[in-house]
């Protein structure tokens, strides 16, 4: 058996998301072969020689750096051919998921998304994975001899004590309809936390009553050295921008810590956070649904009280 | 134009969700169906483009005939025709090859759905739709402006969005903003009890995956209350008992 990784690229380091699905595939087999897209020096790529990559092929044509999903997709199943991968492993992210679904069908391989534990290979090759935004588990067994496995954070610890990978240049086939899409420009909040990576999140609702009052959230975070995130509605209203909208219909994240202000904790609220290990809930209504789903809760005014928790986190941190 | 929206057929977002026969069937006591949330705004931004230009909406859902009443509620919102492929849905891929074949036969411009169903959360099914036709596919997408043959488009990246440009035909997965929820009307209600609801048997019967078994997460155990005015302690605790700062 041998594993190939498709690792992210993020302002020129691997996603943490790509290092767990590493230290992941380490866990399948002790060969594994990374490949990333675009701009990183030798010793970003290496984080993912840490995780357990032996080799990491490296497409450092610019025209990739874009995160061409079809481009990216048969650069993948080329490279699983020359290496002889029968599996390929990559997080679950707006780049991985289409990648992976493209990839599914050019190596006739099984798919599986979600997924939040390394797999029973005792009979067959059985996966475990999330369904129901997070409300139950699935076992399910990937039946052809080939296989896609999307991974959800924190479905393997990263390991930091691999060796040095042997990084190797790879050039894929340019095929003539993958750059069909073109991409005329990209937005992104630099050199904040990624919300699908943060440790910490900090969530605001429509409890805050205002955009204008995003400041002692952002504080809070910034204390914290964590991601902002809202509810549905407070993105609907503009308060906030869409891809902090997290939930059912939003983004799924699964921190350590997820801090919830003024959310009521409706289900489809829930269902986004679930996964998260540790959630505090701030609510002036005791009554709030989110206090069930909670391990700590404060019942009072958010804007007596996240000022007073960002003063007193200050104080531990000075 | 002609537009296909994939439609799913899935338990509202309330629902209680809880197996049976061992943990290996879906318990579907007093669990009501809905169009997935996502494949909702799919539609809704199809009718628009509907009434902006001309042309017409096919629905299509893979699914046994428990679904005609979901399928229904797509031609009240605004569907001229539905078409439902009479199979038990097995995974992904059996799925998409479904949609794939259908969407051969019907030469459409755009093939438009949920960037992911509810139930299994893949998203995945319109990129191995698009893999399948050799087409482009984009997910997820939040703005769609359709010029002549082009679509402008943008799609959610982590942190962000970007701008994309793209001649049909397309699949796409889509998402919040593209458009609000639809309410179907009484006369959507009506119309929509005439519309053709075809009924066709699968193409294909391969899968790729095999379901074994289902498990509920473990309960979470008590909230621990901190005073509104002891806010230190909370900051002990997250520090000493949970180890998260
Ligand atoms: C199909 C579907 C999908 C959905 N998807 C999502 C989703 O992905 N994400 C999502 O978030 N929602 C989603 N929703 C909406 C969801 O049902 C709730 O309406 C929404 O989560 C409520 O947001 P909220 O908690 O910010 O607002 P509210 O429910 O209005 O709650 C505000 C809370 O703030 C508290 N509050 C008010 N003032 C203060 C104060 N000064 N200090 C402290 N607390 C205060 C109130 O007690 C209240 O609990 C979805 C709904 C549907 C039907």
């Amino acid at each position: 058996m041998s594993v190939l990784v498709f690792i992210e690229i993020s302002e020129g380091t691997v996603k943490k998301t790509s290092l767990e699905a590493v230290s992941y595939a380490s866990g399948i087999d002790s060969a594994v072969t990374a490949i990333a897209f675009g701009q990183a020096d030798e010793a970003a790529l290496q984080s993912a020689g840490a995780a357990g990559a032996t080799k990491i092929l490296h497409v450092s044509d610019a025209k990739y750096n874009e995160g061409n999903i079809q481009a990216y997709a048969s650069a993948i199943a080329k490279a699983a051919a020359n290496e002889s991968a029968d599996t390929v492993v990559l997080a679950n992210s707006s780049l991985g998921d289409p990648v992976a679904a493209r990839l599914a069908i050019k190596m006739n391989a099984s798919l599986a998304s979600q997924v939040v534990e390394l797999p029973d290979t005792s009979n067959g090759f059985t996966v475990k994975r999330s369904i129901y935004t997070g409300k139950a588990f699935a076992h399910v067994d990937l039946t052809e001899g080939k296989r896609v496995i999307g991974i959800k954070k924190n479905a393997a610890s990263i390991k930091e004590d691999g060796g040095t990978a042997t990084i190797e240049a790879f050039t894929p086939d340019d095929q003539a309809g993958d750059f069909k899409v073109k991409i005329l420009s990209q937005e992104k909040a630099t050199g904040d936390v990624l919300l699908p990576e943060a440790e910490i999140v900090v969530s605001g609702g429509r409890g805050l009553k205002g955009p204008e009052n995003w400041g002692m959230i952002e504080d809070l975070a910034k204390t914290l050295g964590a991601a902002t995130a809202c509810s549905k509605p407070v993105s609907d209203m503009d308060w906030r921008p869409h891809h902090e909208h997290v939930g059912q219909t939003g983004i799924k994240v699964a921190p350590s810590l997820y801090i919830a202000v003024g959310i009521s904790g409706a289900i489809q609220h829930l269902a986004g956070v679930n996964a998260s290990k540790v959630i505090v809930v701030i609510n002036k209504d005791e009554e709030a649904p989110f206090f069930k789903a909670a391990d700590y809760g404060i019942v009072g005014d958010a804007f007596e009280v996240v000022p007073k928790l960002t003063e007193a986190l200050k104080a531990i941190n000075s | 134009m002609k537009i296909l929206v994939c439609i799913t057929h899935v338990p509202d977002t309330t629902s209680k969700i809880a197996f049976t026969d061992n943990n290996t069937q879906f318990d579907k006591t007093g669990v009501q169906y809905i169009i997935g949330p996502y494949d909702d705004y799919a539609l809704a931004r199809a009718v628009e483009l509907k009434e902006q230009s001309s042309g017409t909406i096919t629905v299509i859902n893979v699914g046994e005939a428990e679904t005609e009443p979901t399928l229904r509620k797509a031609l009240a919102i605004g569907a001229d025709d539905a078409i439902r492929v009479n199979a038990a849905p097995k995974d992904s891929f059996f799925v998409a090859n479904q949609i794939a074949a259908i969407a051969k036969e019907g030469n459409y411009d755009l093939i438009m759905m949920g960037r992911e169903s509810i139930d299994f959360n893949s998203g995945v099914v319109h990129g191995m739709v698009a893999e399948l036709l050799g087409i482009p596919c984009l997910s997820p997408v939040m703005t769609l402006d359709i010029d002549g043959t082009t679509a402008k488009m943008t799609r959610e990246i982590e942190g962000g969005k970007e701008s994309l440009e793209a001649e049909l035909p397309l699949v796409l997965g889509c998402q919040e903003p593209i458009a609000e929820w639809k309410i179907p009307n009484m006369r959507g209600i009506m119309t929509a009890r005439s519309k053709p609801l075809h009924v066709v048997e699968p193409s294909d019967d391969s899968a790729r995956t095999k379901l074994n078994n289902y498990e509920l997460p473990a309960a979470k155990g008590a909230v621990k209350m901190i005073d509104a005015n002891n806010v230190s302690e909370l900051v002990d605790l997250l520090k000493n008992e949970a180890k998260v700062i």
